[in-house]
């Protein structure tokens, strides 16, 4: 059965400001969807939202996967149903070995009814796998003895994330502007890396302003958003486009949803 | 806190006539089982001396120790000691070879973290308190010969006083005399067990020694005393303690640690130490580092009541270089005043502090801590680095850094911070499946981990487990 992530008429807020406004959206495994959209649009929040941040609070709509209602469960509990969000901004944790951590998180996403203080993958299986992606993704197996971020590079760190990817297998990952920040190499590490991933088992939600991650993964759809809403919806064609030509026309063709904007900001201030 | 230059110890030499006590030594202490009353006074002072059959100088030590004690009021500082009655405590117990407790009497808990720690059942017996003694003779037999044969001496304290009195007697006190502070007066009056060490000059221990290797005698008592003398170019790392709670009925402990670190020689002393949580914990721990010498404080606080203790070195010969590496952690009801004193007594002298607390449910934890440069220690260094990890609003952290500087020439640092479990470190370790208890309890493991990967291999595995059993329950 393909799996579907299904997103209805979600609103989002952060404290007391509404950031979505009413997100549709549906991805399958296997399916590759651009968001695109100007800064400020709601795309990070619905990354957010998705993966269960507990300052970002669902006022109404629902996220469900396969038709389980995961709106109300926390981070952990979403992860274990097949969500994976790579951060923009990866966070540093100091002392935590990469290795330690990863065992442990690969421990409980593949086995979902593990219990506190069991027993965690063995570490000869999951050392051997763990050194097979870092060989793939053109990394130095250094990296398992690291402590998680500390000390990496933007690129390290970006590259730390499709591993995690890579040793996790999400059924639904959201890649929340992966890219940025990188130089070209790194771009393309990244963007490479995830083509590889990326396969029928695995819905991808892509938030980019570069073209790069778009031309190694070719969306089959292309999510517009703007002012908390999905104002258009179309194929790789309108990805290129936006590239191509920015958001002046999306924005003259939705001035309902600038106005929306406003509001937000009206009650925020 | 004491920054006194160091004083003779109170105990008069000449006193003492070795070879004519007043009680023979091959008199077995085995065949007793005897406890003093409760209370403390002259009488129970004598008492315990006249039980271990010590030599006259030693009973007149204490009883000198004990008027000091008296007179001294209690600190008005560090944490609350105000339901503490040195009354209301035995001071001296000696079990004979059965068990002084039943199993059935340990708390539930206790045992409970035992099993989860997997820790032996001999072991387990001895920590509680249910056996008096753990034998390792059998195992660690061959190593204590191999010790012996380089002229090394590893005893229990007591043993020490009658198989090498001279060696003993040279350096008794001399660290931390009776005088020092009104818990080492008390440690004086009323010590028993703890470790004595000689390592003789350029002999160097490879392998960590350790308390389990002889922890047949009394060496965890409540009031042990322990001396180790490192000489020249001779170097060796001890361990003490256990990340085990250790179940005590009594509500004090309170010992000495007397180090003296030749010159060239090293000393590593490492202790996990995590008393059940109805003990003060008041300690004196003291090293004297000579010429180019290396001295090392590892020091662990868990559980306890309150526990006071900040180990100190001084650096008292140019070359000589101190460090303490010291974690806490203060749970529910639990206040750790923990910190470290580096003395820079000579020039050309180096000290590194390195203070990690945590936390959590209420419990308070306080850095306090003392760099002192005398006059004329020129072109010292002194480095200090507290962090302090608070896991929740209701529990606290307090930094007491005292600096006294009388030279000019010096370069110190001190850089101190606080932090909180991060909402985003949180979210970033449950986005990818990890529960709230295991992310909260892999960043705190990873906040003291640049200590816990000093000490030996089965103490940092004991001491993560801990850490999380500690997390468990913690949130949500």
């Amino acid at each position: 059965m393909t799996s579907v992530l299904k997103i209805s008429d979600l609103h989002v807020s952060v404290g007391e400001t509404p950031i979505l406004n009413g997100v549709n959206m549906e991805i399958r495994q296997g399916e590759v969807h651009a968001l695109m959209g100007p800064n400020g649009s709601g795309k990070s929040t619905l990354a957010y939202a998705l993966a269960g941040h507990p300052n970002y609070n669902v006022t109404a709509g629902s996220i469900e996967i396969d038709g389980v209602n995961v709106t109300a469960m926390e981070a952990d509990e979403r992860a274990r149903l097949g969500m994976f969000l790579a951060f923009q901004y990866p966070v540093v944790i100091p002392g935590v070995k990469v290795a330690d951590f990863l065992r442990h998180a690969v421990s409980n996403v593949r086995n979902p009814e593990r219990k506190e203080g069991e027993g965690l993958i063995g570490m000869r299986e999951f050392r051997k796998e763990i050194r097979e992606r870092m060989t793939e993704l053109g990394m130095d197996h250094e990296f398992a003895r690291r402590y998680l971020n500390d000390g990496f590079s933007g690129g390290e760190k970006k590259r730390m994330e499709i591993l995690q990817l890579a040793m996790l297998q999400p059924r639904f990952a959201i890649l929340d502007e992966t890219d940025s920040g990188l130089d070209s190499d790194a771009v393309r590490v990244v963007s490479e890396g995830l083509a590889k991933l990326a396969g029928p088992l695995m819905g991808v939600l892509i938030i980019t302003h570069h073209k790069r991650l778009l031309e190694f993964n070719p969306p089959q759809f292309t999510h517009v958003m703007l002012g908390g809403r999905i104002v258009e919806i179309g194929d790789a064609a309108l990805a290129h486009d936006l590239h191509a030509n920015g958001y002046a026309t999306v924005r003259a063709r939705h001035p309902e949803a600038e106005n929306t904007k406003a509001e937000a900001a009206a009650v925020a201030s | 806190m004491s920054t006194d230059a160091p004083v003779k110890p109170d105990a008069k030499k000449s006193d003492v006539e070795f070879g004519s006590y007043k009680y023979g030594f091959h008199d077995s202490m085995d065949n007793y089982a005897f406890k003093s009353r409760k209370g403390l006074d002259p009488q129970i002072v004598r008492q315990i001396s006249e039980m271990k059959g010590e030599p006259e100088w030693m009973t007149n030590f204490r009883l000198d120790s004990l008027a000091i004690f008296e007179s001294r009021p209690m600190p008005n500082w560090g944490g609350d000691m105000s339901d503490l009655n040195f009354q209301d405590i035995f001071y001296y117990m000696k079990a004979a070879n059965e068990q002084e407790t039943s199993w059935d009497d340990v708390p539930e808990d206790i045992r409970r973290t035992y099993d989860r720690l997997g820790i032996p059942e001999a072991e387990k017996k001895y920590l509680s308190g249910v056996k008096a003694q753990y034998d390792s003779e059998v195992v660690y037999g061959s190593l204590q010969e191999d010790l012996a044969k380089q002229g090394v001496i590893f005893t229990d304290t007591d043993s020490a006083l009658r198989d090498h009195p001279e060696l003993f007697r040279e350096y008794f006190a001399t660290i931390i005399p009776p005088g020092d502070n009104k818990f080492a007066a008390l440690n004086s009056a009323v010590w028993s067990g703890g470790s004595f060490i000689y390592i003789p000059k350029g002999v160097k221990i490879e392998f960590p020694l350790q308390a389990y290797f002889r922890i047949n005698s009394q060496n965890m008592g409540q009031f042990e005393r322990t001396l180790i003398i490192v000489d020249e170019g001779a170097s060796v790392h001890y361990v003490e303690g256990c990340t085990a709670p250790t179940y005590s009925s009594n509500s004090l402990h309170s010992a000495v640690v007397e180090i003296v670190v030749k010159r060239g020689a090293r000393c590593r002393y490492t202790t996990i130490q995590n008393w059940s949580s109805n003990v003060y914990n008041l300690v004196t721990k003291r090293a004297m580092a000579y010429g180019d010498s290396l001295m090392e404080w590892i020091d662990g606080n868990l559980g306890s009541k309150l526990t006071m203790k900040y180990p100190a070195i001084w650096l008292m010969e140019p070359g000589a270089r101190g460090e303490t590496l010291s974690i806490a952690f203060a749970g529910p009801g639990q206040h750790q005043d923990a910190g470290a004193k580096m003395v820079h007594c000579a020039p050309n002298t180096s000290s590194r502090i390195i203070s990690k607390s945590i936390s959590r449910g209420g419990g308070r934890s306080s850095y306090r801590g003392l760099v002192k440069i005398h006059k004329n220690a020129k072109n010292c260094r002194s480095n200090v680095v507290c962090d302090a990890l608070i896991l929740d609003p209701a529990s606290r952290s307090d930094t007491y850094p005292y600096i006294e500087v009388e030279e000019q020439d010096v370069a110190i640092e001190h850089e101190a911070s606080v932090s909180k479990i991060g909402e985003e470190q949180l979210f970033y370790l449950m986005s990818r499946g990890l529960t709230e208890a295991e992310a909260s309890a892999m960043i705190v493991t990873g906040f003291i981990e640049p200590l816990v990967k000093e000490l030996p291999m089965e103490y940092a595995v004991e001491m993560n487990r801990l850490i999380e059993l500690q997390m468990e329950g913690s949130v949500g």
